[in-house]
């Protein structure tokens, strides 16, 4: 058995396909016509065969209290990881891309906590020891 | 400020985790819920439940030592400083120190 798609539900798919490609630099992986909504995966370019992020639609009423809670709170949906987290604040900030929580130190790992636009905040973490 | 003020103040520095919790947004202002509970992992201490922090920081907030404002949806938490002072110079003032 293995993780072949997480995924993570956006306010809005034509937003989110944006955020995650031209923000992020994710790349599409899958984008397939169903009925009002996509399945619309994407994936990192440094893993094209690894685990594709599902961006799902919010369309469920159990999905916006459970992630405006989340957002309340500054708990983030999920977590992604950089070489660099420095270099990528810097870049996402470029980008305009805005921060709840900017670099900390979090035991093994360094990490902050983006908004994705979509409803969510998103972690990133570079492990303190260079592991990848 | 009058004593029930006080009371309350005191009352919410009555714990070393509200302390901490003080300190921390008083070094860093403008933390959410969940960077003030992933704080003790950088600092190597024991880290609190989620729970137990949210309940200090009503007990705080209570007592008007944080101020609360919202980035985006995202509730940030910051210390109000001037009860704080208010309250020691009002107990400071009881005392003329004799040594």
């Amino acid at each position: 058995m293995k993780i072949h798609v997480t995924s993570v539900f956006v306010d809005n798919q034509a937003q989110a396909h944006d955020f995650y490609t031209n923000k992020l630099g994710f790349v599409v992986k899958n984008d397939i016509p169903m009925g009002e909504h996509r399945w619309l995966t994407v994936v990192s370019s440094e893993q094209p065969d690894g685990t594709e992020l599902l961006l799902e639609p919010s369309e469920h009423p159990a999905v916006p209290p459970y992630k405006s809670a989340l957002v309340a709170d500054g708990i983030p949906v999920t977590s992604f990881q950089v070489d660099n987290l420095d270099a990528e604040h810097e870049r996402l900030s470029r980008l305009g891309v805005a921060f709840t929580q900017r670099s900390m130190d979090a035991g093994p790992v360094r990490m902050a906590v983006l908004d994705d636009t979509c409803g969510n905040l998103i972690q990133l973490v570079e492990m303190k020891d260079g592991s990848r | 400020m009058h004593d029930g003020e006080l009371d309350l103040v005191f009352k919410a520095l009555a714990h070393v985790g509200r302390r901490r919790i003080l300190v921390s947004l008083y070094e860093k202002p403008g933390q959410s819920l969940f960077e003030i509970c992933a704080a003790p992992y950088g600092q190597d201490r024991k880290p609190l439940s989620r729970q137990t922090i949210s309940q200090h920081l009503d007990a705080l907030e209570r007592a008007g030592l944080i101020e609360v404002t919202w980035q985006g949806r995202t509730k940030m938490h910051s210390i109000n400083e001037e009860p704080l002072r208010s309250a020691i110079e009002i107990l400071s003032s009881n005392f003329k120190w004799r040594s």
